[in-house]
Parts: structure tokens; sequence; C-alpha cells
């Protein structure tokens, strides 16, 4: 059974992927609700906000952008997994000598691809309104690295509702709380002029680690502790999510 | 049942249970190799949970189950390996065309040349000329002639069919029909389950009447027949039809 784990990946992979070209839709609008706060955060408040620190405030607010990012584009793993379940063709698969674990793999991987793009999109048009990085080679691989790691600890997260939801709108509200789990961090506004126990929580939150850690390297400033602390939430979420997952997915099968 | 050939299917004191509800209560039957048997009853009664305990989606509270000589328990894989199943909805996937949906199962059986594979079967079941287009567009009766294609790659020796034409019109039923017969005669081994009992009539070898969680049942047209006197003062002499015989039985029961 395992002999066959790449090989039938792969070619679910290339199931997935084929749904996602004929519908590129899932990519832009996964795409444009952050566009469109990044629009507004940028045009609308960007003027009054004072973040304390002299780069441009499209420089500063773009990690959390990109984090809404893939908060939203998850949604549609959670989807397109539901629909699998709902349609009977997960059955299907279940019941061929098919290495069982590739229907997930798959999945997830197709995840990872679609919010890679959403991302790519999304930074282009940063790079539209003015975003600018003279970050090296080794920052960038840094950023896509932890992008990776954050993508691929949500698409886990996402994968629990895609196998255990009734409903369609079920196996998306999940991915909501994550949209805003930005706002509480650093990732608009500097933590330090929120009140008392708002700050604990934007300061101790996964998102706030990330975002500064992005920022840093955008910015070729020194990355402290943050990204160790960033890649540790990425790692442990992962983890956690993973087994979750994987415990949903055998109650599922067996 | 002859010594030389094991049967095709063989089943002992299944039991199952969701919680307190339980479904099958100690079923018992056994399927001779390229036959066709229908597993008849009420919505409810348990035939898909029994399709999915011989088709290794579901495990069994006790009891044994055995498909090709293979315990569904403990050699899943090999059971795999020379089953099918055509669930209760289509599990074909909508977003592909028809012939796309045939390689791609012909690709996780790991056959060689998929694309022939898909075309000889598009041939057969009069698809040829809707094979580019989505499946979206089929009507019902292409659907489900497409989803008994895509199970009859491999030539797995056992097919299960859980209510084959449930939905379908009168035409595409007789398709259907068709299509198992075609199937029984060149030795595949077929389950099917049905609430229409003119079906289990038409099709199977053996009729096995499931209520409440047991076999209540189990015989030929004409032995299941003979369970019922005709009505004695009648002068033109009435068989029964499988319908009556199916509700006394049930109905004494309940």
């Amino acid at each position: 059974m395992t002999k066959h784990f790449f090989g039938d990946t792969t070619v679910l992979l290339g199931r997935s992927l084929r749904h996602i070209t004929r519908s590129p839709d899932t990519i832009i609008t996964t795409a444009i609700m952050p566009i469109a706060m990044m629009l507004m955060f940028v045009y609308v408040f960007g003027g009054a906000i004072r973040t304390g620190s002299d780069t441009s405030y499209v420089n500063y607010m773009l990690p959390g952008i990109l984090l809404i990012t893939v908060a939203s584009g998850i949604a549609y793993t959670a989807y397109r997994l539901f629909m699998d379940m709902q349609g009977g063709i997960f059955e299907r698969f279940q019941s061929m000598p098919t290495a069982r674990s590739s229907v997930l793999w798959a999945h997830v991987l197709t995840s990872l691809v679609a919010n890679l793009v959403s991302l790519v999109v999304v930074m282009l048009v940063a790079l539209l309104m003015g975003f600018r990085s003279s970050a090296g080679v080794l920052a960038w691989l840094s950023v896509a690295g932890i992008l990776i790691l954050f993508t691929l600890a949500l698409t886990w997260i996402a994968v629990i509702p895609g196998l255990s939801a009734k409903t369609m709108e079920g196996a998306s509200a999940f991915s909501y709380p994550l949209i805003f789990l930005p706002f509480l961090s650093s990732a608009f506004v500097p933590t330090d002029t929120m009140p008392g126990p708002l700050r604990v929580f934007a300061e101790y939150q996964p998102v706030t680690s990330i975002v500064n850690a992005i920022r840093a390297l955008f910015a070729e400033q020194p990355v402290n502790t943050d990204i160790w602390i960033a890649l540790a939430w990425c790692v442990g979420i992962l983890i956690v999510a993973y087994g979750f997952a994987m415990n949903t997915y055998r109650r599922k099968i067996s | 049942m002859t010594t030389q050939q094991a049967p095709a299917i063989q089943v002992h004191g299944l039991e199952k249970s969701y919680k307190d509800l339980r479904v099958l209560r100690g079923v018992d039957f056994t399927v001779a190799r390229g036959s066709i048997f229908a597993l008849l009853g009420s919505n409810g009664a348990g035939k898909t949970t029994a399709v999915k305990i011989l088709s290794t989606l579901l495990k069994a509270d006790a009891g044994t189950a055995r498909v090709n000589g293979f315990d569904v328990a403990t050699q899943a894989a090999d059971v795999r390996e020379c089953i099918s199943l055509t669930g209760q909805f289509a599990a074909v996937d909508e977003i592909l065309s028809g012939r796309e949906n045939l390689v791609l199962v012909a690709r996780l059986r790991h056959l060689r040349n998929p694309g022939k594979v898909a075309d000889d079967l598009l041939a057969r079941f009069s698809l040829t000329d809707a094979g580019a287009r989505r499946v979206s567009t089929y009507s019902g009766g292409m659907r489900r002639r497409l989803d008994i294609a895509m199970s009859l790659i491999g030539d797995p020796p056992v097919i299960f069919l859980d209510e084959p034409t449930t939905g379908l019109d009168p035409q595409a039923r007789i398709e259907v029909w068709q299509t198992v017969k075609d199937l029984a005669a060149n030795g595949t081994t077929v389950l099917l389950t049905t609430q229409y009992l003119d079906e289990a009539e038409q099709l199977a070898d053996r009729i096995a009447i499931l209520h409440e969680g047991r076999i209540i049942v189990n015989g030929t047209l004409d032995e299941l027949k003979q369970l019922l006197p005709p009505a004695k003062v009648e002068y033109v002499e009435k068989q029964p039809t499988l319908e009556d015989v199916f509700l006394t039985l049930v109905g004494t029961k309940a």
C-alpha cells in the first residue's frame, strides 16, 4: 500500500490542481479580500496611523495582510475536502487499492500551491502600492519558509472541519476567527497603544511574532528571538493540528 | 457450495452499532462466485452498513467477513485489490470530464495505459461522445453509467452496488440492469442492495431480506415464493409476487 504513496499523491494532487485551474475564482476571491483590506488600510487609515517606525505603512502592514491571505485561502481546502466527503468520491478512493492517506496529502499540497499563488498576487499588488524591500535572497527565502510553514499549519487545521463538518457553511466558518486574529496583533498598529489585557493577548499570540519576524526580514533588521518564537508557533500548531486531523481521519475511515 | 472454489463473499455473525442504535445484529450470508446476490430491505435496514463493512470503509463490532478469501478486517489491502464499490450517490468528480474520471481511477489502480482503459470503457458505456465534457453536464443516467464504468476498471472480481438505480428514470434503470447482467455473465460476482423488489426479482440469483439488522430470509426467487402458499379460493392460481412475500415477512416480524 505505502509503496504507492508518492505516485498516488501525485495523481490526486493533479486532480485537485485541475479543479483550481477550472475555477480560478477560488484564487481570485482568496486574494481579493486581503487586497481590499490593504487598499483600505493604506489609503484610508494609513495616514492617521503612527507606527513609530520610519518605514512606509504598506511596508509595515504587508506581513499581516499575507497572513490574512493564507487564513482566507485555507477555507477552500476545507470546502474541497467537504465536497469530496459528500459526493461519495472519498469513499470510492478509500475502497480502492490506493494509499489511503494520499487523499488527505493531495488536498494539503493543493492548499499549499493555491495559497502560494494567492500570496504572489497579493505581493504584486503591494509592489504596485509602493511596497519595497532591499532584503537579500536569504531573507526572502526565510519569509517564504515561514509562510509555507504557516500555510501548512493552518491547512491541517482546515482539514479537521473539512472531514467532520455537517454543512458546507460549517466547513468554512472556522476560518473567520483566523482571519481576524491579525487585527488583535502587531500587524496593523503597534501593540503598546492597546489596553492592558488586549495588549497582553496581542503580544503573546502567534500572529505577532510571525508578523514581527517577517517585517524584520523585509526591513533587513535583526530578527531577534521573534523568528524562533514564530517558528515554534508554526511547528507547534502544525504538529497539534496534524495529530487532530489524522485522528479525525482515522475515525472517519474505520 | 462446492469445495473447489471458496465463495466470493462469506459473512458470519456480523454486528455493528452506532452508539445505541444496533444496525446489524448478527448477519450471515454467502455469495457464490459469478452470481448476483441482492440484499433487500427498507430504508435503514442496514444494507449500506453491510456494504461499507465489506468494502473496508467501516469496521464491524463483531463477526467476520471474507471477500475473495480475504478477511476484511485483517487483510483490508488485499480486499481492496479485488473489489469495487459503487455507492448510493454517484461517486464521480463533477469538475473533471468523463474520460478524466476514468483515467484518474485507472492511475489510482496502478494500471498500465490508463488512456486506453478509459477509451474502451467510454465506448462500452456509450459515453464516447460525452467523454470530453465535464460530468456536471451529464444526465443522471449518464452519471450512473460513468460511475459503474469507473467501478469496472481493473476488472475486480467482486463488485458492490449500493442502490444502483435509486433516482434513475425507467430507461436508465433498464440500462443499469443490462450492465449488471453482463457483468455476472462474464464471471463477476455482484452484491447489490436495493429497496426495489422488482429489481431484485429481475437480477438476482439469490435474494436475502435484511430486516431490523438480521437476515430474515435467504433464497432463490422460487424458494422465496414458496414461502407463501398460492391463494386457495381463487379459480385462477396466482403466484405471490416477491412484493407479497416481502411485505408479509416484514409485517409479521415487526
